[in-house]
């Protein structure tokens, strides 16, 4: 009988795979061990204790980095995913249009662009509004992130509308439902998990961005993942190891969900 | 009913435009069971979608009850339709799926209750009313497509081969119930197939249609005993097909002289020439076997096949090879006694056969 090419069976193919998985996961397991070490050390073990996690939800400045944080991806995700929505209806709900795919590269560009260079340009963009305005609150890092937001939001989206039976809406028409009353009755409630799945995404995605925040941000406007950047000038605590570990467990739990409700009902 | 004028639709442009029907007139009428049958890529589905508002016709127009139905959307159409995949919403449980559609309309939620328990029972789905769809098998599927569409009582239920995702069993049992609903209900079901035998079972007139036109309309027995043409003879049922000489012509009685030199009568319709070369089709259960030198027609028996209900003797006719199809029924413990090779007539009844136009 005639194999077609196995990949796991050529030479060295164990060995590369893990070699590739310790590089990827050992580091992570050590960042996550020594957020329980007794002492000042990240890097000796000197036993274990939870006085790291128990520092760092003291600490006001991390308090205050976490509730930024928590606001800043809350608002972008709401925003982004609110935007896929529309763009993703646009993209596959309507008969071809002149310029679609220019349409499409664009909502996907900030997957493209090199984030520093979105970055910079806000930085210059928003001094200048800045200094028209006078408005220095937290808006500004709100729309930046859900402006690189909306591709992640989008993606899911749009893979849910394009699986989704055409049959359902035109149904629905034929059964009297104007186009809002389908798209309420019938594609909504059926988008609901892509749209879930997208918002989530986006919400992870804006929790640990670091480049565009860094830019963008005001004194005093210290995110969660500026802060830890911030620390690791200064000397080096397992209070950062644990901070990552919590972010760590936050993304896991989220991306699992994100998994199931893109799964389910298919 | 539905008055369908020369409606032509075209996909696409220029060089890849695709006419999917060319001037198709045809009218509909109330309280009818009208079949459009064709394979696929006939048009028949897109015709159905013209009706429903699902597309624009490129030409012509089409009339509900004398009005002019063109730019009025599908949710403005008095007319509903079964899908062929049923497009139940998966997230509504059955009695909200057939309830859609009035509560779409806007009637009162105690109107809605009882509509819905009405065509549940019309269905005989009652006792599933809270399953969710994907819960219920194609069969009952297929029942509640029927129910949410007949629900918001329509002028015109179109049905878009909604048979074809059954089993064999159970297609035969749907044909006897789409019959009964469309008696029931005295609502002008516009059915689409491509299953012949479906279209003859089940159909009050049936409008042959190919390559975006339509052939022949008629009633299953016109369309089946005096097929118009070639296509037509051909797509429905067994045909033998046998050139012939037209002698003359009186009305619609023709008579011709057969290859073999002897004369029939067949049908032909006025639209048919008098003279020349034409063809003849004949059903193969309306010719007889005979002895040999017997019949208008003699050949060697090639092939006995038994199928149970009927036996189909393939006799190879004399001068040129031409095949001939007989088919009879057979009767308790009968066997006819012929065997491969033997030399046989064929016998053929008066107006048997029916000259095609070409």
């Amino acid at each position: 009988m005639a194999r077609s090419f196995d990949v796991t069976r050529q030479p060295g193919f164990t060995m590369i795979a893990i070699a590739c998985f310790v590089l990827l996961y050992l580091p992570i397991i050590l960042l996550v061990a020594y957020s329980f070490n007794a002492g000042q050390s990240i890097s000796q073990w000197e036993g274990f204790s939870l006085r790291w996690y128990v520092s760092a939800w003291d600490n006001e400045q991390i308090q205050d980095a976490t509730i930024r944080s928590v606001i800043i991806a809350l608002g972008a995700s709401l925003i982004a995913t609110s935007a896929a929505v529309l763009a993703a209806l646009a993209t596959t709900r309507t008969t071809p249009w002149r310029g679609q795919t220019v349409a499409f590269a664009l909502i996907n560009q900030p997957l493209m662009v090199p984030e520093i260079v979105t970055a910079v340009s806000l930085l210059i963009f928003f001094s200048m509004i800045k200094v028209w305005t006078g408005y220095t609150g937290l808006w500004y890092l709100v729309i930046a992130h859900a402006a690189f937001c909306i591709p992640f939001a989008y993606m899911p989206i749009r893979a849910r509308l394009q699986g989704m039976d055409l049959n359902l809406e035109q149904a629905g028409a034929d059964l009297y439902g104007t186009p809002i009353k389908v798209f309420r009755h019938i594609t909504l409630p059926q988008l609901w998990p892509g749209i879930l799945a997208g918002g989530m995404l986006a919400f992870v995605i804006s929790l640990d961005d670091v480049v565009i925040t860094e830019f963008v941000k005001s004194a005093g406007q210290d995110t969660l993942p500026t802060y830890m950047l911030g620390q690791l000038r200064r000397n080096i605590t397992p209070e950062i190891n644990a901070i990552s570990t919590a972010l760590l467990a936050i993304s896991v739990l989220l991306v699992t969900a994100f998994f199931f409700m893109s799964r389910t009902r298919k | 009913m539905i008055e369908i004028q020369d409606v032509t639709k075209v996909f696409g442009s220029g060089e890849g435009a695709f006419r999917a029907l060319d001037e198709v007139s045809v009218t509909i009428r109330e309280n009818e069971f009208f079949t459009l049958l064709g394979p696929s890529g006939c048009g028949k589905t897109t015709l159905l979608r013209l009706i429903a508002g699902f597309e624009g016709p490129t030409g012509g127009q089409i009339l509900l009850g004398g009005e002019d139905l063109s730019g009025q959307p599908p949710y403005r159409r008095p007319v509903n339709t079964v899908f062929q995949s049923y497009a139940l919403f998966p997230h509504m449980t059955v009695a909200e799926n057939v309830g859609f559609g009035i509560k779409m309309l806007g009637r009162p939620k105690s109107e809605i209750s009882g509509t819905v328990s009405e065509m549940l029972e019309l269905v005989r789905m009652s006792h599933l009313a809270d399953r969710q769809t994907s819960q219920i098998s194609g069969g009952q599927q297929q029942r509640v497509a029927l129910a949410r569409a007949l629900a918001p009582r329509p002028k015109v239920l179109l049905l878009d081969e909604p048979l074809s995702a059954l089993d064999f069993k159970l297609r035969k049992e749907m044909q006897l119930e789409l019959k009964r609903l469309q008696s029931e209900t005295g609502i002008t079901f516009v059915f689409v197939t491509h299953d012949q035998e479906e279209a003859l079972t089940m159909s009050d007139r049936v409008a042959v249609m190919s390559d975006g036109e339509i052939r022949q309309i008629g009633t299953p027995r016109e369309i089946y005993d005096h097929p118009a043409e070639r296509f037509v003879a051909d797509f429905i049922g067994d045909t033998n097909f046998l050139k012939a000489e037209m002698l003359g012509r009186e009305g619609e009685s023709a008579r011709l002289r057969l290859a073999s030199g002897q004369e029939v009568h067949a049908r032909a319709s006025e639209a048919t020439a008098s003279s020349g070369t034409v063809t003849l089709a004949i059903r193969p259960e309306h010719a007889d076997l005979a002895p040999e030198g017997e019949g208008v027609l003699g050949g060697t028996l090639e092939d006995i096949v038994y199928f149970g209900t009927d036996t189909h003797y393939h006799v190879a006719l004399d001068g040129g090879g031409e095949r001939f199809v007989l088919r009879k029924q057979n009767q308790p413990d009968e066997d006819r006694g012929y065997q491969r090779g033997d030399r046989v007539g064929i016998r053929l009844g008066r107006s048997a056969g029916q000259v095609l136009r070409d």
